[in-house]
């Protein structure tokens, strides 16, 4: 091998190889610091405690059952973004606020259902500050219509802002939509705290408690939201799988270069994605508040950028690949817990954000066809 | 002819520092109208709280732009990291002038002076930007846009951690105060022992008329922070008009040809985020930290939109139109609506606590309630103005109010030489 | 030209070639976009002080080759070397320092800035691209000196360009042939060994191509430059190139002066589509 080739193959390894590396180092120090913590057992080194502890089974099981439940709303949230992302071409800075948008409209409709006759006066009950506490078991009907509400509201949202907004701006360059997109964004969040406040409310709780295999311990509400993002994770695989319409939307998602041949994608098309990715993000917010518990005007805002992290991660375009990334940030912003003090937890997910765009714009999943 | 080219054309023929000093004397008699209208006997005392707001806010928003349009109206470099930026300057700077011995249950630090806290925030801010830089520049655009916003949030949230709220560095005590803030020396306390000092024959006068000591200090410490942006605008003035300028434009452009022109683009933009990066660290301590004081609630990542806004106004790409951006974004948009529904009132009507009991009004065709509580959340409703404005600029004048302008970078006038090149010149 | 002449020259190219190194030499070159190979192993290399011509059908590979050369591209394989060192894979800025600079076929104005900016921008090594020297009052002197002469210079070589009148125009706002004329200034300005123009003459007026040809030319004469020129106009290539390399699908078929090229069968069938 020439000197020339050394030099430019040395660049490659420089350039790729030590990052990879360093991730794998790290990821296997704590996998196996896991192992001494569940086993119970402390590794001294020159007197420093260098890994282990303690921790139950149970306790990283539970940590599990959160991580997925957060992630599977984080990645139903997630679809709409990736779609936006590579069919409209634009990193969209208004879709945390299409979530707060969404869960506000379905927890109102629910909210009111349920307190219809109760002699709660309506305005108490549109500003979710009766103090009611909705479940599913307690409260289906209102719970199952709220969501419902929550899907359609916020596609309404999304179309009326798509033809003020996005719509004359088809030709334009990414970064301006993405600047119009910061633009949607504090339009939307200060008005629906013009019209709801800046107060948390909280709107849920779970009605129910049920310990599976005698260790995890989930509410009725919990298991709303596993079934119902399951089901709808399910739907969209059937809706891109089945219909042609989807099929379209995929290659175009998927391949960025059939989106580039095929010129600007269709009205039809764009529509479609907004629907699809509005609606999936309304009932992720929904979902979440119903898990969570409570509701205020920027919480969608604040989990924006975990929502970006997953798609990122799941790489930009690939709709299972949001699904995945928003499960997988979920566990490491859940399971961080067992290594770094409870106020950095977040800050692991931005930081695996943070890597995957230096080492693999692509995706942890990149290259490979999620067809 | 759209109302932002009347503004546009008028702002064309000024030259560039009465153009600024114009827009900041017109905010200034926009606030004085203001005051007079509704602060009755006490229009003086109002009036000086009201301008020295404002000035403070155009200051620190100006600084900001400012850096902005280095990094992103000059090279490019979309950094929406402002906020992690200028923390990282205000809790260095922080660390520094903290007392050694503070009010209990507050966090001490190295009690150095202010300046010298001054000179270590912008070089921490600058460091760090540039650790930053250095894995993130050869990213797109929007990526880098990412990175920056999460990397903010990350810096946000080690400070926000009990964890570094008091530590002990080599056996020094010093911390950043975790959720609580921390409290350090503060740059208004020098502007009011100057007024207070130098200015007293002053003050008396001022309070001959009914302004308050604190609000003639307050205005004071504005008027000295638009002397900073004076200060920042002839730097970044004498680094865009130069050669090191012109370079900055063309990786702007476009970084290909730039590299074949036999530019080492990375060294530019590394040095250039890092110019940055220090001025947003300084902004950090001398707005966020006015008072002495800062907490990680004030470097959440909408002060960052913000910025963006103020530079878009303005104009992305020229130095000038950064200042006026800041001062229409903070002056404008931001402080007036908010002192407006404060002072504002419809007679009797009280505004309604809730929007469904100022709709209900409707229903029996009064429109008052609905109007009073719209006036009396119009400081929320300025944020979805705001949001408005970006969008209508971005839509329809791309350009801002003076981003059309071409500054040219260079040190020398461009005209052509004078002595006889040929002389085959055809104009 | 005469005959007798032409020969002559070709001779001495020749010798010169097996005497001394080449200017550039292209070794085995390689580059693959996915399953796509655009530069198949080209090997070939130019004499110092040569204008050495680079033609072959669309999409024979001639701007990857360009683009592999000057570090656009990182090569699949194979090596460069100019000035008797490899720069196999070095960036684009590294290689216009040492005097190796290159056009786009497809020219790259700076759009928002001047036409003079444009051309400002290229000189090499200014003092004044120093943030501190372009600060500090005291250091800014040699700034304002440096800056004035790059100006005249400026000046003077849009002027022998034609574009002087739109000097304080963006140059985006130029025309096609106008761009290809502001991206030769542009290089000239960079001063430097060896310039690779990929079809620097498409959309310029004859008249002008007489000219810069000529310019060309005197550039070789006067300061020894090297000039590897791709181009689609035959005439052009036959009657200013005395070495003449031939690609086709990513490899090298032919080389030599222009009766050798023109006589050479494959090089016709390469033209008129067939597979050799
Ligand atoms: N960035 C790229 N990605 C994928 N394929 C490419 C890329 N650049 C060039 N190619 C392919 O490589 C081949 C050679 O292209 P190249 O531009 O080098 O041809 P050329 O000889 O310059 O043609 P022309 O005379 O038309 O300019 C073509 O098939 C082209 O499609
Ligand atoms: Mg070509």
């Amino acid at each position: 091998m020439g000197i020339a080739e050394f030099a430019s193959d040395g660049r490659v390894v420089m350039g790729d190889r030590p990052g990879a590396v360093v991730v794998a180092a790290v990821s296997g120090f704590l996998l196996l610091d896991l192992v001494a913590k569940l086993a119970g057992t402390t590794v001294f080194f020159l007197g420093t405690k260098l890994l282990g502890g303690s921790l139950t089974v149970g306790s990283l099981l539970s940590m599990v059952v959160d991580g997925l439940l957060v992630g599977l709303a984080v990645g139903l949230a997630g679809i709409g973004l990736s779609m936006t992302y590579s069919i409209l071409d634009f990193a969209n800075f208004a879709h945390g606020d299409t979530v707060t948008a969404g869960a506000f409209l379905g927890w109102v409709a629910a909210y009111i259902t349920a307190g219809l006759g109760t002699g709660a006066p309506i305005s108490e009950l549109f500003m979710l500050n009766s103090g009611r506490q909705l479940s599913t078991v307690s409260t289906f009907f209102p719970v199952l219509l709220g969501l419902v509400v929550a899907g359609v509201g916020s596609v309404a949202v999304v179309l009326l802002v798509d033809r003020l907004t996005y719509r004359p701006m088809r030709n334009t360059d990414n970064i301006s939509l993405l600047i119009a997109s910061i633009g949607v964004a504090l339009a939307l969040r200060y008005l629906i705290a013009f019209i709801f406040g800046t107060q948390t409310s909280g709107v849920a709780s779970g009605g129910l408690r049920v310990t599976l295999f005698s260790m995890i311990s989930v509410t009725d509400n919990e298991i709303t939201l596993l079934v119902v993002s399951v089901l709808l994770m399910l739907g969209v695989h059937l809706l891109l799988q089945r219909t042609k319409l989807g099929k379209a939307m995929r290659a175009m998602a998927d391949n960025e270069d059939l989106a580039r041949v095929t010129g600007i994608p269709t009205e039809r098309v764009i529509r479609l994605t907004w629907i699809l990715g509005g609606g999936l993000a309304g009932i992720g917010g929904y979902l979440l508040v119903l898990e969570s518990g409570t509701i205020s005007f920027n919480f969608g805002w604040i989990l924006l950028l975990l929502i970006f992290a997953a798609v990122i991660v799941g790489g930009i375009g690939s709709i299972y690949g949001a699904m995945a990334g928003g499960i997988l940030i979920g566990l490491v912003d859940s399971l961080a817990l067992i290594w770094l003090p409870s106020g950095l937890t977040r800050a692991s997910a931005f930081l695996v954000l943070i890597v995957v765009l230096l080492l693999r714009p692509s995706g942890i999943f990149g290259g490979v066809s999620t067809a | 002819m759209s109302a932002v080219d009347t503004v546009r054309n008028r702002l064309d023929a000024l030259p560039d520092v009465g153009l600024v000093v114009a827009f900041i004397a017109s905010i200034w008699a926009v606030m004085l109208v203001l005051a007079i209208a509704v602060g009755g006997a006490n229009w003086a005392n109002l009036a000086a709280g009201f301008i020295g707001s404002v000035t403070v806010l155009i200051g620190g928003y100006a600084i900001l732009a400012l850096a902005l349009n280095l990094q992103w109206g000059y090279t490019g470099l979309f950094n929406i990291g402002i906020a992690g930026f200028m923390a990282v300057g205000a809790y260095t700077t922080a660390v520094l002038t903290a007392p050694t011995d503070p009010a209990a249950g507050a966090v001490p630090g190295l009690g150095l002076p202010l300046w010298v806290g001054l000179i270590g925030g912008m070089a921490m801010a600058a460091i760090i930007g540039g650790l930053a830089a250095l894995p993130a520049l050869r990213l797109k655009a929007d990526y880098l846009a990412i990175v920056t916003v999460a990397f903010s949030e990350i810096i946000r949230l080690i400070v926000n951690w009990d964890g570094l709220a008091e530590v002990s560095l080599l056996g020094v005590p010093i911390g950043t105060g975790g959720a609580t803030g921390i409290s350090f020396k503060s740059a208004n306390q020098v502007a009011s022992t100057f007024i207070n000092g130098v200015g007293q024959p002053l003050v008396a006068a001022m309070e001959g008329v009914g302004v308050s000591g604190p609000n003639l200090a307050n205005l004071t410490y504005g008027i000295l922070l638009l002397l900073v942006v004076a200060a920042s605008y002839w730097v970044l003035a004498r680094i865009t008009n130069s050669p090191f300028g012109r370079v900055l434009k063309a990786i702007r452009e476009d970084e290909t040809v730039t590299q074949s022109l036999g530019k080492d683009t990375r060294l530019f933009k590394i040095k250039t985020f890092m110019i940055g990066c220090a001025l947003m660290g300084l902004a950090g301590v001398l707005f966020r930290g006015q008072a002495g004081y800062i907490s990680p609630q004030q470097f959440r990542p909408t002060i960052t939109f913000y910025v963006f806004a103020a530079l878009i106004i303005g104009g992305s790409g020229s130095n000038t139109g950064s200042i006026i951006g800041a001062a229409t974004f903070s002056g404008l948009l931001f402080y007036l609506p908010a002192r407006l529904g404060e002072n504002v009132s419809l007679g009797g009507t009280r505004a309604p606590g809730n929007i469904i009991d100022a709709v209900a009004g409707l229903g029996s065709l009064d429109p008052l309630p609905l109007l009073a509580y719209t006036i009396s959340n119009v400081s929320t409703l300025r944020f979805v103005l705001i949001g408005v404005v970006l969008i209508y600029i971005i839509q329809n004048q791309p350009d801002g109010l003076l981003g059309h302008r071409n500054e040219p970078a260079t040190s020398v006038s461009l005209d052509r030489p004078q002595s006889g090149s040929g002389g085959e010149a055809d104009e | 030209m005469s005959e007798p002449e032409a020969t002559a020259r070709q001779e001495t190219a020749v010798t010169s070639d097996a005497i001394d190194s080449p200017l550039l030499v292209v070794d085995g070159l390689r580059k693959e976009f996915g399953g796509v190979v655009a530069v198949d192993g080209a090997t070939f290399s130019v004499a110092e002080g040569s204008l050495t011509g680079l033609i072959g059908p669309n999409g024979a590979g001639k701007s990857t080759t360009f683009n592999c050369i000057t570090g656009i591209h990182e090569p699949t394989g194979g090596r460069v070397t100019f000035d008797g060192q490899s720069i196999t894979g070095l960036p684009p800025y590294t290689l216009a320092n040492r005097g190796l600079v290159r056009t786009f076929q497809i020219a790259r104005e700076l759009s928002e800035m001047t036409v003079l900016e444009n051309v400002m921008l290229a000189p090499g090594g200014q003092v004044g691209e120093s943030v501190i020297r372009s600060v500090t009052p005291g250091l800014r002197g040699d700034v304002i000196e440096a800056e004035t002469a790059v100006r005249d210079r400026a000046w003077e070589t849009l002027e022998f360009f034609e574009i002087d009148h739109l000097a304080h125009e963006n140059a985006g706002n130029l025309s096609g042939g106008q761009r290809k004329l502001l991206e030769m200034a542009r290089v000239l300005m960079t001063d430097p060994e060896m310039i690779l123009l990929d079809e620097p003459l498409a959309g310029v007026n004859p008249t002008l191509e007489e000219k810069l040809l000529e310019r060309i030319h005197e550039l070789r004469r006067e300061q020894g430059l090297t000039f590897l020129l791709v181009e689609h106009d035959m005439d052009v290539i036959m009657n200013n190139c005395e070495h003449i390399i031939v690609m086709h699908q990513g490899s090298v078929l032919a080389e030599g002066d222009a009766e050798t090229i023109k006589s050479d069968e494959r090089v016709l069938e390469a033209y008129l589509g067939g597979d050799v």
